[in-house]
């Protein structure tokens, strides 16, 4: 009776004196016990930098050395590009444009056309892009980027018929449903511009401006898409909607040309694609290079033809016409040419500090480190 | 059916409320006592049922759901999400919701299992079957029906089902053995006694004749405390009442050993047993870190407040222009315009507030709470915190304090059992002042012929012959040691090899048994208990039978205890032993002076001391101690106090017979660790019971107390020749002396050029201290005492009871500065002050697991606290500090740039980002990387914080969050998310960056911006991560990769049942894009670039200890961090040589710390060296125990 099991302290028992008489554990004692791997016992091998004015010198001085070129080139390439930026809002009562943006009207049937001339003291050598700016237009406001359905757009015929309701208040008029829909879509950039060379003897010749290529691919031919797949008759397809309410046409009469027309115009794509900053830019057209021979845009003098549609004076914005080369980099901007060298000759002057400091701290700190 | 199960039913019905007071009567059987007798009023008890789960199948998500959201955090990020619900919101409701449904599912899910366990658990219990006695039979039952009143039958190793009264037991004398193993962890057995008018009704049908009823107290969760009275009825009308007590009384959860049945009646059933009401949580500890985690929340949701404010007042002056407000192009709805301007404005409010609510990420409570749940993982799997003998590792009860582990200032710890080995060995006594020692111990083994007796004083006359023998046997029956008996044991305890067998004696006081044994050596052989007698064997091998009249249990406040037995020839004798304070003013005579003198040596060489006295009595006052005994156990009421009189009544007038000596031997490497500790400049306060002399001299075995280090006494002894007031102040002037000369040094326990104090206080003083002064001064004697104490390096408490060792560690705690405090000890007197400190460190000891229980942390040995504190708590503190910096660092950098970009959209809270950028980014973009930091980072090899305890100063006082380093963080967040945006800001300013010519669009910038954050943050964690394993790679690596392909995948088709495709493409167009990888690269490096030349410059200029040895390490190229002293030794002459003319314009202060850095190389050595000379010493030992045993 009394022979009964004596549980845990019995063992303990008997471990301190197997322990006392020789190092070997008791079996039991060994499944409890935790494994010993490099894990668990937080013994992975590791790399153990440590960021020392030593070991950080090289790479600030590798910084500076890479960074400071790169910048220079940035900057030199943003040098060579040519810009030229017109503003035709017709603030002043001296431009010509200054009636067309006070006898606005939405409603006028009659555009309001002026002329713009200006001339390029530089030669435009290469493919020259065509961009109209506008200034002060908040396109990236809440209400407004979001005021699209971008099913509709996709050529989803039950969107076409019953938008989204975060196109309101440009969601239906008359009771007909708004394609495209949303106030992106109804403030569309309207202006036509176009432009004329003046030959030194004074004649005018139209400049070529190729409209396509101006969206991006993706968005063209994915995104954005008619409803009805490859039926070219929109007029059918768009049967029951209305056009937006400060559109002068409907979106299938954007173009002429199938390909770039409804939804996948290309004009339209371009300005659905809502800017990041209220000063903005949207490319308008390509003046293609035609020869290798002549600048694409050569010195002289130029007019540019405005069809005035677009109002902007009542929220104090203005537009622009800008003409400008692009190189690898895209268009003129000095900004990451100077940020490189600059941050380039930050971190290579941080170098010599640094090294400076290790001479004078850190090899003391390493003397006092190293027996030899 | 039977009648029981109705009556039941309809008593749960009718019964009043009104005898539910504070005592209940308990009808034994169900049986109504005869009539005449007050009347029967059945009571209502719970059933059986023990229900440890929170919730049921039904109730699980709203409960669930209730609790979850009772957390600030949780209920914040459920108001956000209403919000975006309700009002027209910047960002879609997924962005917050989604989070906030993971992380509430998450949790739910591990709550539901973990319920799901208990609920199983539960079962298991509640089902297993019990044995009732019902009309004379006995009946199975399932445990939860069994009913309060029911008598069950438990057999041998049979769990107790509920709390009983014992009735009968197989056993003759009515007593049965128990283990209390999984109730408080001792695994002695205990005897319990039945009820001596019932332990004849020992078969069925005779208990079913029994006619009782047992009044008793309310179930208290007190285990040891039990107060009732059992009414017998028999044939005559008048009740026999007997007083119950805890003795009667088998708890729930304990365990019937060695006793084949026993017959008892429940009276404590399902949540009312003790065991369940012990089983109420604790009070949830919270960490500093999570205090000042807290604060820091509050400075961000005061910076979201304002960010949503600003932006909400700028948007109204700057939509004062309608045109402004409402261009044509871009209409408001009919329904928006009617608004009222306010309601307008409070929406826009809260729509800033949830376009910036991700400042306050929901997903750091989620990280940290997995940090420490996983993190605490490698506590229990350490191997070096793994105990052999005991067979177990470090446990950890509560993940939510590693961090504290690193903060620790003040340790609090027991001395028995936690600095030393609670492992008893009788030295000597000595009777009448003259010294016996039992020759030849060794290591708890004796050797065969060690009955003979060296006497060191000259031998005694003929009337110390007597008193010798007289002092044996009264060490023989004084006690409440047991004797075992078994065949097949090869020693538990002291197992002590007899002629025919072995036997050995269990007490859960250790001290008893080395008694006891001792006294077996010097030959008086405590035998057994039988029929109420003692047997002794003595010297002339004959036995000598006491009956056992009565026995005065042991009490830590009367701090002795008496037995009262007869002896063969007839005389009455009172036997006492206990702590010489509770026995000397009790002596009349006998010699006191020769006897205290001793005593004093013996403490003073560090021995526990306890004395004996005795006194006969004549049959009359046996009689009248019997009656004083009788009626204050049977009061129902108070009946502790009236038992605390009676025991002060009878124990008086004692003969002195002697002394004992009994050493309990320091832990392993105790006093290195006390040094490593003192050396992390943590303070050591031992609180212990013993004397101050024992206490004294373990201190100075222990290195708490240093030969140099000047003692300072605040003990009765000195307020004796002065009043407390001036003893006060002369301490306070001695220590301030010292602390005026020197230029505040905060690491006072480091100087060691300077005088070292140390205080020794015991508990009759701390309560004068303590004690609230009628003239309202005590707040001064408190405060004086703390400016003492602070002072010291060490404090010795000596004298304390329980309940003032708390206390001493509340009054730390709320001093001032409010210091963390750690308690450490390993017994059920120790649980008071780990429940009260900030982290509570419990021992596995030998007296039982109620301390490791009640702890947060468990561990073996006193010498494990030094790798849980100074590696793991030190790991765990950087990790989580850099954790919880990280996380609002790396929101703000997330959110920052959402603010500014406000200011260019007419504060119309455009989101900058993508939902699902918005969605991810703390999700998973960024959440893998920090979690792995935080569970894996070392930023010095463990080895080093090990040897070197002086790092832990550095991040001593929370200093790595503390508020400079929270607003640099901030600051750099801020200077970041600045970069980010102007940076993009100028790359997309008025002109195209593609070859192409095309334009990007808004979504091109926030992916821009949101490509160069998840880059910068990653590596900027990058750059703080030390430890750079595969995993590590793994994953800073992988979540980057990761990110890029979910943002190619996001953007790379038209995705359905979506009704925006705003990012079609952005992301390969971005890409397409030369400028815009230059733009990455060169923000990512402008962010990354003031951290790096700050790090960089401070740790040249300004290196703190840990850098100073990380760049050590790095060029010894990790042979600092393998034991090679020689090296180290080299090393440290060199530095300690160069340490003092490095750095002239620096203070003294860190180049004497260089020096201390590695003086503990060098000490270390020294350790290594001294164990082994431990080592030797042990193998001596065990090589002579091997020669005994054999």
């Amino acid at each position: 009776m009394m022979a009964s099991s004596y549980n845990a302290k019995e063992e303990d028992g008997h471990h301190s004196v197997s322990a006392a008489s020789g190092p070997s554990a008791g079996p039991s004692a060994k499944s409890k016990k935790p494994d010993n791997t490099a894990f668990k016992q937080q013994r992975l091998p590791a790399w153990q930098p440590i960021l020392t004015a030593g070991t950080v010198l090289p790479a600030f001085f590798i910084i500076g050395l890479i960074f400071i070129p790169i910048g220079i080139g940035l900057f030199v390439t943003s040098n060579n590009i040519r810009e030229f930026e017109v503003d035709y809002t017709g603030v002043d009562a001296s431009s010509p444009c200054f009636t067309c943006s006070q006898t606005y009207s939405w409603n006028s049937s009659i555009p309001c056309k002026c002329a713009v001339s200006f001339s390029l003291e530089q030669p435009f050598e290469s493919n020259v892009f065509m961009y109209y700016g506008l200034s002060n237009f908040y396109q990236n406001h809440r209400r407004y980027v979001k005021s699209r359905d971008d099913s509709q757009l996709n050529g989803d015929k039950a969107s076409l018929r019953n938008p989204s309701k975060e196109c309101e208040p440009y969601r239906s008029h008359d009771n007909k449903p708004i394609a495209p829909c949303g106030a992106i879509a109804n403030s569309l950039f309207n202006d036509t511009l176009e432009l004329f060379y003046i030959d030194p003897n004074g004649t005018r010749t139209q400049i070529p401006l190729v409209k396509k290529g101006i969206a991006w691919w993706t968005d063209k031919h994915v995104k954005f898409r008619n409803p009805g797949g490859n039926n070219f008759n929109l007029t059918v397809v768009f049967q029951g909607t209305t056009k937006p309410v400060n559109w002068r046409k409907y979106v299938y009469e954007l173009d002429t040309d199938p390909e770039n027309n409804g939804f996948v115009n290309e004009d339209f794509i371009v300005w659905m694609r809502t800017a990041a900053l209220p000063t903005f830019r949207k490319l308008y057209r390509i003046i293609q290079k035609k020869s290798n021979m002549t600048p694409t845009l050569p010195r002289g003098n130029y007019t540019l033809d405005v069809t005035y549609n677009y109002p902007v004076r009542s929220f104090e914005g203005r537009k622009r016409m800008i003409l400008s080369t692009i190189s690898w980099m895209g268009g003129k901007n000095p900004f990451l040419g100077i940020a490189y060298i600059t941050v380039g000759s930050v971190c290579f002057f941080l170098g010599v500090v640094l090294l400076i400091i290790h001479h004078k701290y850190g090899n003391r700190n390493n003397s006092a480190d190293i027996p030899n | 059916m039977d009648f029981n199960a109705i009556r039941n039913l309809i008593s749960r019905y009718c019964t009043g409320e009104e005898n539910w007071v504070d005592s209940r009567t308990v009808y034994i059987g169900h049986r109504e006592p005869p009539p005449g007798t007050e009347a029967y009023i059945p009571q209502r008890f719970p059933d059986n049922r023990i229900v440890s789960s929170k919730y049921t199948f039904w109730n699980f998500v709203p409960k669930n759901l209730f609790e979850q959201f009772r957390r600030i955090a949780n209920f914040y990020f459920l108001i956000i999400f209403l919000v975006q619900l309700i009002i027209d919101t910047p960002t879609s409701p997924i962005t917050s919701g989604l989070p906030l449904f993971f992380v509430i599912t998450v949790t739910a899910i591990k709550q539901g299992y973990e319920d799901w366990l208990r609920h199983k658990a539960d079962n298991a219990v509640n089902q297993c079957p019990v044995h009732i006695i019902q009309h004379g039979k006995v009946v199975r039952k399932q445990s939860h029906k069994l009913r309060v009143g029911d008598i069950v039958l438990v057999k041998e190793d049979e769990t107790f089902p509920c709390d009983l009264i014992l009735l009968s037991t197989s056993r003759d004398d009515g007593t049965c053995f128990v283990t209390t193993a999984s109730l408080d962890g001792e695994s002695s057995h205990k005897t319990y006694y039945a009820v001596q008018d019932t332990k004849s009704f020992n078969t069925e049908q005779e208990l079913d004749t029994l006619r009782a009823t047992i009044e008793c107290e309310q179930p208290q969760p007190d285990l040891y405390k039990f107060v009732g009275r059992i009414n017998i009825y028999q044939e005559r009308d008048e009740p026999i009442a007997r007083p119950l007590g805890s003795e009667n009384v088998l708890l729930r959860g304990a365990t019937l050993k060695n006793t084949e049945y026993v017959y008892a009646v429940a009276i404590y059933t399902g949540m009312e047993t003790k065991m369940a009401l012990n089983y109420q949580s604790k009070s949830q500890k919270r960490s500093a870190v999570e205090k000042s985690m807290n604060a820091f929340l509050i400075v961000y949701l005061c910076i979201l407040l304002s960010k949503a404010l600003i932006n909400t007042v700028l948007k109204y002056v700057w939509q004062a222009n309608p045109n402004r407000d409402e261009p044509w192009y871009n209409e408001k709805t009919e329904s928006e315009r009617q608004r009222h301007v306010l309601i307008r404005a409070f929406t826009d409010f809260l729509a800033f507030m949830v376009l910036f609510n991700y400042i306050i990420p929901v997903s750091m409570y989620v990280t940290v709470e997995m940090q420490k749940f996983l993190g605490s993982y490698f506590i229990t799997w350490d191997e070096e915190m793994f105990d052999d003998e005991i067979g177990e590792g470090a446990l950890v009860n509560t993940s939510d304090l590693n961090e504290e582990l690193g903060q620790v200032e003040y340790i609090f710890t027991d001395k028995t059992g936690t600095l030393t080995e609670n492992n008893m060995e009788f030295i000597e006594c000595c009777v009448d002042g003259h010294v016996y020692v039992p020759h030849a111990i060794c290591n708890g083994q004796i050797l065969p012929g060690a009955l003979g007796i060296d006497m060191i004083d000259s031998s005694p006359g003929p009337d110390g012959k007597e008193h010798e023998e007289l002092f044996f046997r009264a060490l023989c029956l004084c006690h409440t040691v047991q004797v075992k008996e078994e065949e097949t044991v090869d020693g538990i305890k002291r197992g002590i090899h007899q002629g025919k067998g072995t036997s050995f004696y269990i007490s859960s006081s250790p001290d008893e048994v080395a008694l006891v044994e001792g006294m077996k050596r010097l030959g008086f052989t405590y035998l057994r208990l039988k029929d109420n007698h003692m047997e002794i064997l003595n010297r002339e091998d004959e036995i000598e039978r006491f009956e056992l009249l009565e026995v005065l249990n042991f009490d830590s406040v009367r701090r002795r205890m008496s037995v009262i037995v007869r002896s063969g020839t007839g005389e009455l004798y009172l036997f006492c032993k206990g702590a010489d304070s509770s026995i000397f003013p009790r002596v009349i005579s006998g010699k006191v002076e020769q006897v205290r003198a001793r005593v004093e040596h013996n403490a003073v060489e560090g021995l526990r001391t306890l004395c004996v006295a005795y006194k006969l009595l004549t049959f009359e006052e046996y009689q009248d101690i019997c009656q004083l005994l009788e009626t204050a156990k049977l009061a129902l009421q108070e009946r502790d106090k009236k038992l605390a009189e009676a025991y002060d009544a009878i124990e008086r007038d004692f003969i002195l017979l002697g002394a004992t000596a009994v050493e309990d031997r320091l832990q392993d490497k105790a006093a290195d660790t006390i040094e490593s500790l003192h050396k992390a400049g943590m303070k050591v306060w031992v609180l212990t019971g013993d004397k101050m002399e024992t206490a004294a001299a373990t201190c100075y075995a222990s290195k708490l107390f240093r030969r140099s280090t000047q003692i300072l006494e605040l003990t009765t002894k000195r307020t004796e020749e002065q009043n407390l007031h001036d003893v006060l102040f002369d301490l306070s002037r001695t220590v301030l002396r010292q602390h005026g000369s020197l230029t505040r040094d905060t690491f006072s326990g480091l100087s060691n050029e300077f005088q070292d104090y140390g205080l020794i206080i015991d508990g009759a003083t701390l309560t004068a201290v303590m004690k609230p002064d009628q003239d309202g001064s005590t707040g001064n004697y408190k405060e004086i005492f703390l400016e003492i104490c602070r002072n010291c390096s060490a404090v010795l408490c000596c004298r304390m009871a329980p309940l003032q060792k708390a206390q001493i560690v509340k009054l730390i705690k709320f001093s001032k500065e409010h210091p963390i405090t750690l308690a450490i000890g390993d017994g059920a007197n120790d649980v008071s002050m780990i429940l009260e400190a900030h982290v509570g460190i419990g021992i596995m000891g030998k007296e039982g697991r109620q301390a490791a229980r009640n702890s947060d942390y468990a561990i073996p040995k006193f010498k494990h606290l030094k790798k849980m504190l100074l590696v793991h708590g030190h790991y765990y503190y950087i990790r989580i500090a850099e954790l919880v910096q990280y996380f609002f660092y790396k929101n703000v950098c997330f959110i920052f740039p959402q603010f500014l970009y406000q200011f260019f959209c007419g504060f119309s809270q455009q989101p900058l980002y993508d939902t699902a950028y918005l969605t991810l980014y703390n999700i998973s973009f960024t959440s893998l990387p920090i979690l792995l930091y935080s569970l894996i980072e070392q930023h010095i090899n463990m080895d080093i914080l090990k040897r070197d305890p002086s790092l832990y100063r550095d991040i001593a006082k929370n200093s790595l969050l503390r508020w400079r380093i929270f607003i640099y963080w901030t600051f750099l967040g801020v200077f970041d998310a600045v970069v980010f945006f102007f940076g993009a800001y100028f790359l997309f300013d008025n002109t195209t960056f593609t070859s192409n010519g095309q334009m990007f669009g808004n979504w091109t910038f926030g992916t821009l911006v949101f490509t160069v954050l998840v880059f910068t943050v990653t590596l900027k964690l990058a750059l703080d991560t030390h430890y750079w394993t595969w995993i590590n790679h793994f994953v800073i690596w992988g979540s980057l990769l990761f990110y890029v392909v979910f943002s190619l995948l996001w953007g790379g088709i038209i995705w359905p049942f979506l009704n925006y495709q705003r990012m079609y493409y952005v992301f390969m167009q971005m890409l397409s894009s030369g400028p815009a990888w230059l733009c990455i690269i060169l923000l990512i490096t402008v962010s990354l670039l003031p951290d790096v030349v700050k790090k960089v410059m401070c740790r040249a200029l300004w290196p703190t200890t840990t850098e100073r040895i990380q760049n050590a390490d790095k060029l010894y190229q990790g042979h600092l961090s393998e034991f090679t002293p020689l090296s180290s030794l080299h090393a440290s002459h060199h530095k300690a040589a160069d340490a003092h003319h490095l750095n002239p314009r620096r203070s003294e202060h860190p180049s004497k710390k260089l020096m201390y850095t590695h003086w503990g190389g060098g000490a270390d050595y020294c350790t290594f060296s001294s164990s082994f000379g431990h080592l030797g010493l042990h193998s001596a030992y065990s090589w002579g125990g091997h020669e005994t045993s054999v």
